[in-house]
């Protein structure tokens, strides 16, 4: 028997650095923040690890939104990682905007190892913005839709 | 065009040079293509006219494995191509000896065409006015009217890099008229578009492509020895696309890999068969880049950073691009 879904259930990759988003999330979690299960968190050793291909991809596969967190400017564990990270995706995110791809189905934000609160937050209005936008239709692959 | 003849006999003459890399007269008068010559006799094929359009500094990756030095001709916008691949490592400067040609705008065949010309041979310029000789005679029209998109746009007639230069001077201004056009006109006409139109735009430019690969084998910054796209491993390998999203997917990583390399050469959309404008993916990479980042050309110089291998604690956050809203 199949069950049906009428509700939307958005599709969220998060993708979060190793040493300081990851364990921010951690902390949300250990501290008992709610964020929605919608958020499927890839952890990567540094933020700059993301290559811009990793979110066009995420999005061929379904992903209705991608999130990329890493730490704060200054404090990357490589030294520089994220200034790297903070160009490419600036310049990607121009460029989707540019094809017509909705602004707002992609995000950077900076989390640190102490912020479980900011992270939780982060997510559930990540979430939220994701909902207003609906299905994510001008970046899939329709062969990969179940 | 002699006097280029001349002096590339007496460099293959004196040894300086053991090749000669130019364009020869291809299948029909409108496509010479490029070639090498490797003995003097061979450079009677050798053209050079207003629809040699090929940008030879790709080809000095090749040559410069060779033995030898090789003899380029190189029009202006060719030799920013050049610098950038100097930079990058991929030729040597020793390998090459550069002729430094003159340039009026290169032509689009298309355009020619399409004012009524048939039986193309040959092409000349005289001020303003373009002369084409063809079966039926010789035939006038305007120049502006048969240039490449790109020429109409061109970024100067300044050699950045030449041994010497033959047809034109040192630091010579552009004529009146061939630097009128705002590069970036079309991409800020497309960015003012409300989003469902700017991917209406795009996905009808993109859907026709045929995945030839022409964009990327002439592309002078696409030099990677080993291409993501001939892998297996990817999903956007060799082979025609599938669905609207390969389309975008090949182009948003083909401009994304030269973003900030791009010299803006205009190859990309000049070789496609289907005439997509990819000149305008990466002139929004180049835009970008300048507005966040500071005006940068590539192959302007040998030595600067590249903007994305370079950064600066200020950088803007990559919510500017929602911020300031509506694709700007």
């Amino acid at each position: 028997m199949q069950v049906e879904h009428t509700e939307f259930r958005p599709k969220i990759v998060a993708f979060c650095c190793n040493w300081c988003s990851y364990a921010g999330a951690d902390l949300a979690g250990s501290s008992r923040l709610a964020y929605p299960a919608d958020v499927k968190i890839i952890r990567v050793p540094c933020s700059c690890r993301v290559n811009p291909m990793f979110i066009l991809r995420a999005f061929q596969r379904g992903a209705d939104g991608v999130i990329l967190c890493g730490c704060h400017p200054g404090d990357c564990h490589y030294t520089t990682g994220n200034y790297y990270a903070r160009r490419r995706m600036t310049l990607l995110f121009s460029m989707l905007d540019y094809l017509g791809v909705e602004d707002g189905r992609t995000r950077v934000e900076w989390v640190s190892a102490a912020e479980g609160v900011k992270f939780s937050a982060t997510m559930n209005e990540f979430v939220a913005k994701i909902h207003e936008l609906g299905e994510n239709v001008r970046l899939e692959d329709l062969r990969c839709k179940n | 065009m002699q006097e280029l003849i001349t002096r590339a006999k007496e460099l293959l003459a004196d040894g300086t040079v053991s090749r000669v890399l130019g364009w020869k007269k291809g299948d029909l008068g409108w496509d010479p293509e490029p070639a090498y010559f490797e003995k003097e006799e061979d450079l009677e094929g050798f053209v050079y006219n207003p629809f040699c359009g090929a940008n030879l500094s790709k080809y000095l990756i090749a040559a410069g494995k060779l033995e030898g030095r090789t003899l380029v001709f190189l029009k202006p916008c060719d030799t920013y191509s050049f610098n950038q691949l100097v930079k990058e490592h991929r030729v040597k400067k020793e390998k090459t000896y550069i002729i430094g040609v003159g340039c009026r705008g290169t032509l689009d065949p298309e355009k020619v065409r399409a004012a009524g010309m048939k039986g193309i041979e040959d092409a000349a310029v005289d001020g303003e006015t373009l002369k084409v000789a063809t079966l039926y005679g010789e035939k006038e029209m305007p120049l502006k009217d048969a240039l490449l998109d790109r020429c109409l746009v061109c970024k100067g007639k300044t050699h950045v890099a030449y041994d010497e230069l033959i047809g034109t001077q040192a630091g010579e201004e552009a004529g009146p008229g061939e630097l009128a056009g705002d590069r970036f006109a079309e991409v800020e006409r497309l960015e003012a578009l409300p989003p469902k139109e700017r991917f209406a735009f795009w996905q009808g430019q993109l859907s026709k492509c045929i995945r030839c690969n022409a964009c990327r084998n002439a592309c002078p910054a696409c030099s990677c020895l080993k291409c993501v796209f001939d892998s297996s491993q990817f999903d956007s390998s060799q082979k025609a696309n599938a669905d609207t999203f390969e389309e975008q997917m090949f182009h948003i990583i083909r401009a994304y890999h030269v973003a900030g390399r791009c010299t803006d050469c205009g190859e990309c959309s000049r070789v496609c068969p289907q005439g997509i404008p990819l000149h305008l993916l990466n002139r929004k990479f180049i835009k970008d880049i300048n507005t966040f980042y500071g005006e940068y050309q590539a192959g302007a110089d040998t030595e600067s950073r590249a903007p994305l291998t370079d950064f600066t604690f200020e950088d803007v956050e990559p919510g500017i691009v929602s911020k300031r809203g509506g694709g700007r």
